[in-house]
């Protein structure tokens, strides 16, 4: 999605704030605060897009904050060495303000792969009439699974994100819209929800040049954000619980209507609709300190009759991370530096089946491993070295192809 | 000094992660495994075409760039898979109406092949109801199409034999088609009344690898080019505005690049050529007479592809039409073949089918067979005396035949 022209200026705002405050900073140390966030620990998925470090100017009523993602890229696939590069992933600002009291907006704009994409990934203004009732309104990010809304790089002991949370669910993904949202607390329990209707998906997720289901194709449609493409509101909802000291699970649902049915009043088909399911898990093992977290997703596509089986009516994948920390302490002059080893397992499913001609099941799947070491200076910033290996089936299921890379990268908050 | 020691030891640990880089990257398969690469002696500038053809065959469709409306699949590799034989489930449908010597290709219906997938919003094509013949057809390896594109005419009309002369029971003859609009003849061609001798196609029903690239992207993926300009569309539902992306949809230069990519990919490698087995194999593939029609060494003519010219090839076909009997008679004419007479298909590069086709054997022109010993039993006709010396043959025999094709 590129909003060149939409987001020129607000782009130039940032950035000449960002500027005001460098030069305060450098002047007066103690007008601006730093309002940390530890975000090594998970808070609750749902708070993921407040709980980031901020940086407040005197008495100014906008807190601003962002992060970035750098890294080398060493790979290559079948003896196709693609050799050494660096890559710029990603740069990320957000800027948080209190408007009044339990009036909050946040935004979030993400600059990524040098200027070649530049979205707003959230901007929302929240209203709190109660912890139990919240009402949210504008680019919303929808809460399916918990990568979505939890996905700033400093956050993962990972370079890349989940192939299932980036390229089968759409992450990040995010649509206009408006919602609920609310948390009740009983002692040491949380429950969350939210709920929302956004813009949702067309019919690019059917038809285009990967030439398999593919729900991130929505977002080439650049009208996404001004206009629904066929009138019908998605959902999305999600109910999270949380036990402190235990961990997290998330239920998630989206779906809604994907194709074009009627056209100026008159009905071309019947309505298709797209439904997504998620469960995410966080938990921390307290004996080892040891933090698993997460997801699995299944998705369904109501296809047109007789449609080309390349496309799949059923995708489902998900990942799981295991972090564990073997060495706290400090180190070279940092505090509570963190040293950790890291595991990410991952599986995705494109085209859940079997073939109309032979009964055969249908491959296209990506499978892959990626152990890793991390270190943390602190909770805000990770050098991470990552080794992937990935095995990936063609739709017939022939030998696979097998892809490694070797990757270092940073990521930090600023 | 422990800071020191735990900042080289780190130092250290990147070091040899920097210098096993290579090793912890997935090596390439063995050559002779996979269907992929040039074929040897091109020139650095024809290595960089050949990438960007490679490019073209895997390049996937969409509506938005033209994709049908009608359509098979949506790419050249999605039926080729890997460059190996297909798969039943890409498999193509041509049809016709056929009354003794009337054939009519139903252009009018939407003819002659059917397009069974639409881009969203567009209805299908289905089977007219005035089709009475249909052949079915998976796709086959396009390796090495480049030497058999480079022979010459004369080379392919030595082995036919069409009255049978020699009394051998084989009487392989040429396909001789009406050449398209764009069909420019080289030296290696020889025209009879107009007419040339097809050598690609189940049936020999294209003359060049160009015929068979166009007729592939408007009839399989419904791209028109500027040798094709008219695109697909359903003449069941009477919209002929076909899809709304300019003609053509794609170049000229997107054209030659596929021709030279499928000029240019190397032949199919053998396996295990020199095994005690395999070589019995081969010699029984000799004496009982399969090398009749699957005849294995050809001499490639000269060509302006320096690496092509005077090549000596092992494709294991004539490239001549037979009679191959009525288990295999789909009844569906092309150019002079009819429809129980087929191509004899190269054999070269079948021992990897199964790497192509999902670890299965789909073999014969429609896949119906799933193991070399069942193709040879669907061997009738002209290949009858053939089919009865492989019946004939001991288990231990058998084994080295099956072994040798194995090998190829
Ligand atoms: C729907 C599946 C399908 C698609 C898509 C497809 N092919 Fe084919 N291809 C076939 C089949 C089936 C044949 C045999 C055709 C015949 O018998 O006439 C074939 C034959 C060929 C041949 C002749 C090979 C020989 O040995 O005679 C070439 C060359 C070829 N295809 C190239 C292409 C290119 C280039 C594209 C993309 C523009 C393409 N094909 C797209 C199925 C396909
Ligand atoms: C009369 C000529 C002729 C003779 C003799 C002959 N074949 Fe064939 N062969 C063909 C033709 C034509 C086909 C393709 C038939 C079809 O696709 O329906 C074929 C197909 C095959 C195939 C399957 C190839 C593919 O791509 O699917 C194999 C394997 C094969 N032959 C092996 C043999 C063996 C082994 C012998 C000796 C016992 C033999 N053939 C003798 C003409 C011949």
């Amino acid at each position: 999605m590129k909003l060149f022209t939409l987001n020129y200026k607000i782009i130039c705002i940032l950035l000449v704030q960002t500027c005001v405050i460098n030069s305060f900073a450098q002047k007066d140390s103690s007008l601006v605060k730093r309002i940390p966030s530890d975000t090594s620990k998970l808070n609750m998925n749902l708070d993921a897009i407040y709980n980031r470090p901020f940086l407040q100017i005197g008495k100014m009523p906008v807190a601003l904050g962002g992060y970035i993602e750098v890294n080398t890229d060493y790979s290559g696939t079948d003896g196709v060495n693609e050799g050494l590069s660096f890559q710029f992933r990603r740069l990320t600002m957000f800027m948080s303000s209190t408007i009044t009291k339990k009036i909050k907006f946040l935004t979030e704009l993400e600059f990524e792969d040098g200027t070649k994409e530049i979205n707003i990934e959230c901007a929302a203004i929240d209203f709190e009439f109660h912890p139990l009732l919240n009402l949210r309104g504008g680019i919303i990010m929808n809460p399916i699974g918990a990568f979505n809304q939890n996905h700033d790089g400093p956050k993962w002991e990972f370079i890349e994100r989940p192939i299932s949370a980036t390229q089968m669910l759409p992450a990040t993904w995010s649509n206009a819209g408006f919602g609920l949202h609310g948390k009740l607390y009983k002692s040491d329990w949380v429950l969350a929800y939210e709920a929302y209707l956004t813009n949702g998906f067309d019919e690019n997720i059917i038809s285009n040049t990967e030439g398999k289901t593919f729900l991130p194709a929505t977002k080439l449609n650049r009208d996404r954000f001004e206009e629904s493409f066929n009138g019908k509101a998605m959902f999305t909802g999600k109910v999270a619980i949380k036990k402190r000291k235990i961990g997290e699970i998330g239920f998630s649902y989206m779906g809604g209507v994907y194709n074009q049915y009627q056209l100026d009043g008159v009905i071309l088909d019947k309505k298709r609709k797209v439904d997504v399911f998620a469960i995410d898990i966080s938990t921390n093992i307290l004996k080892t300190n040891t933090a698993i977290t997460g997801e699995f997703a299944w998705v369904l596509v109501d296809l047109p009759d007789d449609y080309i089986q390349n496309f799949g009516n059923k995708q489902r994948g998900g990942y799981l991370d295991i972090v564990q920390p073997i060495l706290k302490r400090k180190m070279f002059g940092w505090e509570n530096a963190v040293l950790n080893l890291a595991f990410r397992t991952e599986y995705v499913d494109w085209n859940v089946g079997t073939f109309e001609a032979t009964g055969d099941n249908i491959y296209e799947s990506v499978f892959g491993i990626a152990p890793g070491i991390s270190f943390r200076p602190s909770g805000q910033t990770v050098l991470r070295f990552n080794y992937r290996y990935q095995w990936q089936k063609d739709i017939l299921g022939n030998p696979p192809a097998r892809t490694a890379a070797i990757q270092f990268g940073i990521s930090s908050y600023f | 000094m422990k800071k020191a020691s735990f900042a080289i030891t780190l130092l250290c640990l990147f070091v040899i992660a920097l210098a096993s880089c290579e090793k912890l990257l997935p090596p390439a398969p063995k050559d002779e495994e996979v269907l992929a690469g040039t074929i040897p002696g091109l020139t650095a500038e024809q290595e960089r075409e050949h990438l960007v053809g490679d490019e073209a065959f895997g390049t996937i469709f969409s509506k938005e760039e033209g994709l049908g409306p009608i359509f098979v699949q949506t790419s050249c590799a999605n039926c080729h898979i890997g460059n190996g034989k297909g798969h039943p489930s890409a498999e193509l449908t041509r049809y016709a109406y056929v009354n003794g010597s009337t054939v009519d290709y139903l252009t009018t219906k939407g003819g002659p092949q059917l397009q069974q997938r639409a881009v969203i919003g567009y209805a299908p094509e289905s089977l007219p109801s005035e089709a009475n013949v249909f052949s079915k057809r998976i796709a086959p390896a396009v390796m090495g199409l480049g030497y058999i594109a480079a022979l010459d005419d004369q080379s392919i009309l030595n082995n036919a034999d069409s009255s049978d002369a020699n009394g051998d029971g084989i009487s392989g003859r040429p396909n001789y088609v009406n050449p398209t609009d764009f069909f420019s003849p080289l030296a290696i061609h020889i025209s009879s009344g107009g007419k040339y001798i097809g050598r690609f196609g189940k049936k020999a029903e294209k003359v060049a690898i160009q015929d068979q690239v166009v007729f592939a992207l408007k009839q399989d993926i419904g791209i028109t080019s500027d040798f094709d300009m008219q695109d697909l569309y359903n003449y069941q539902i009477g919209i002929n505005t076909g899809d709304n992306v300019p003609d053509p949809e794609v170049s000229a230069s997107f054209v030659n690049s596929l021709v030279f990519y499928m000029r240019t990919l190397k032949a199919p490698p053998r396996r295990n050529a020199e095994d005690a087995d395999v070589l019995a194999g081969e010699s029984i593939f000799n004496s009982i007479g399969c090398v009749s029609c699957h005849i294995p060494t050809f001499t490639t003519a000269i060509t302006d592809i320096s690496a092509l010219s005077n090549q000596t090839f092992h494709p294991y076909s004539d490239f001549l039409l037979h009679d191959m009997g009525s288990a295999l008679d789909d009844g569906y004419p092309e150019g002079s073949a009819n429809g129980s007479e087929w191509r004899t298909p190269p054999l070269w590069g079948i021992g990897l089918a199964k790497d192509s086709q999902g670890g299965q054997l789909f073999l014969l022109h429609d896949g119906r067979a799933h193991s070399f010993e069942e193709a040879i039993s669907f061997h009738g006709g002209e290949a009858t005396s053939r089919r009865s010396a492989y019946y004939n043959l001991s288990p231990t025999e058998k084994d080295q035949l099956i072994k040798f094709l194995e090998s190829l």
